[in-house]
């Protein structure tokens, strides 16, 4: 992680330096362990304070999107989820190719801070006051504990199904290619849900949301929700209430896996961004698996793709639809 | 037509949003010849069902319906060239989600009905109600799809 913060702030100084962008969008450390905020670093001496490690999970896609409509030019510190977001901006025309230069790095899987935390025991009142990286271990410190634990055991959800751990586009890389995937079976996080007999899933959805306090981080840490007006927030007609009743909740989760459709990376930056640790890939991960298995299309693979919801075959599926002809 | 009222006396409520160039003018043809059909549907008129948002579709249940049936020119045969074909993608992915989450797939009905297919519309019009009808109220639908339509209704 240390090769990579060094690699990440040298490509970022030089070009600052050389005056190819105006500012890099990269991560600094934050004002609490495990916290990495967002950056940007708008001369060389500000990409000092870049930094990599495990905790790196915010989307740097989602501020591009802002800086590329300020019309500067930006470089981007992108891991595989990332990269495939800023691929996504392009192809839906937010952001010019021309105009970013993609920081890759290969990237080890993100720390669920949460699971440090349970790991832990914060129930115990125990604090995790700083947090070290050796190797595949992660030396967690606070007052009167210390402890090793296995990176491995404590990736985020989507990062052991990551498919693209390096960057799909990469001007720069910080580090040499690693593992492509995480090792998961990305086929298998819908399946669960779809198997449950169809009497309690909304049951089981009910539970996955009902903790949601409508704060919209999900929305503001995701790449892909850049609308200037957020339907959410459309009054005439108003879509829905802006209460903490299931109708408004599972509403605004319902549509807004929607929108997912064909373009969400699954890069986890909404579970992380989440105060109340919802999982709102049990939903993404569903239309995921359906753009994939109708439409052959992985999100953010190829700057020159049509998406799958703005486009169409004449043979598409539509046996779910009433022919005419028939009796 | 008329047993399945007589045995529950159940009229279900369902939001129909019909395309303005063939399905809306298909159950206009219906009307001039007098074919009849359960009048238990309140039709919405769309440009296109490129226009449909998935969004109306759970705001009707929110409203209170029933059922929803989205109905639309057929494929190839769209005023605006391609509406019917990207609604076509998006109605997929709608079903998909929503009997992903629970909402009994009975509910929600999608048709190509020309303006010419006065006869389909008659039959298909019969077929979404009967199917809802079957269904029973919202209160008395199977547990997944009650709760769900009954969250996503706002209790006034």
């Amino acid at each position: 992680m240390k090769a990579r913060t060094e690699k990440i702030r040298e490509i970022a100084k030089r070009l600052l330096h050389e005056g190819k962008v105006d500012v890099v969008i990269g991560y600094a450390r934050g004002t609490s362990p495990m916290r990495e905020q967002p950056f940007f670093a708008r001369t060389p001496e500000q990409a000092d304070q870049l930094t990599w490690s495990s905790f790196c999970v915010g989307n740097t896609a989602k501020s591009l999107v802002q800086v590329a409509r300020a019309g500067e030019r930006a470089g981007v510190v992108a891991q595989g989820c990332a990269s495939r977001n800023v691929v996504g901006l392009i192809v839906e025309k937010q952001v010019q190719r021309d105009k970013v230069v993609v920081i890759g790095v290969p990237c080890l899987g993100m720390v669920d801070f949460r699971k440090v935390e349970a790991q832990v025991a914060r129930s115990e009142g125990r604090r995790v006051e700083t947090v070290e990286e050796d190797g595949e271990e992660l030396v967690v410190r606070g007052r009167g504990f210390e402890k090793r634990l296995k990176r491995k055991e404590l990736l985020r959800d989507n990062c052991f199904t990551c498919q693209h751990r390096n960057p799909v586009l990469a001007d720069e890389l910080a580090a040499e290619p690693t593992a492509e995937t995480g090792g998961g079976d990305i086929d298998k996080v819908a399946a669960p849900w779809e198997k449950f007999p169809a009497a309690d899933r909304w049951a089981r959805f009910r539970e996955t949301f009902q903790d949601c306090i409508r704060c919209y981080a999900c929305r503001d840490a995701c790449p892909l929700c850049y609308c200037k007006t957020c339907f959410v927030d459309d009054a005439r007609p108003q879509w829905l209430g802006k209460t903490q009743d299931m109708t408004d909740i599972t509403s605004f989760h319902l549509m807004r896996a929607f929108h997912c459709a064909g373009r969400c990376t699954d890069c986890g930056a909404c579970e992380s961004a989440c105060p109340q640790g919802l999982k709102m890939r049990r939903l993404t991960s569903k239309i995921e698996k359906d753009i994939r298995e109708l439409y052959g299309y992985s999100a953010g693979m190829d700057v020159q793709a049509v998406p799958p919801m703005a486009s169409f075959r004449p043979d598409d599926s539509d046996d779910f639809i009433k022919q005419g002809g028939e009796q | 037509m008329n047993e399945c009222i007589e045995n529950t006396g159940f009229r279900p409520r369902i939001a129909a949003f019909f395309c303005n160039w063939c399905t809306y003018g298909g159950a206009d043809l219906a009307g001039v010849n007098r074919l009849q059909y359960p009048a238990d549907f309140r039709v919405v008129r769309l440009p296109c069902t490129g226009r449909m948002n998935p969004e109306f579709v759970l705001h009707a249940f929110r409203q209170g319906a029933d059922g929803v049936w989205v109905s639309g020119c057929h494929p190839g045969d769209c005023h605006y060239i391609a509406g019917n074909m990207y609604a076509r993608r998006r109605f997929t992915m709608l079903r998909e989600l929503l009997e992903y989450a629970g909402l009994d797939p009975g509910r929600l009905h999608f048709s190509w009905i020309s303006s010419a297919e006065a006869e389909k519309f008659q039959r298909t019009a019969k077929d979404v109600i009967e199917a809802v009808r079957a269904l029973g109220p919202v209160d008395a639908a199977t547990a997944a799809t009650k709760t769900m339509v009954m969250e996503l209704r706002k209790v006034i």
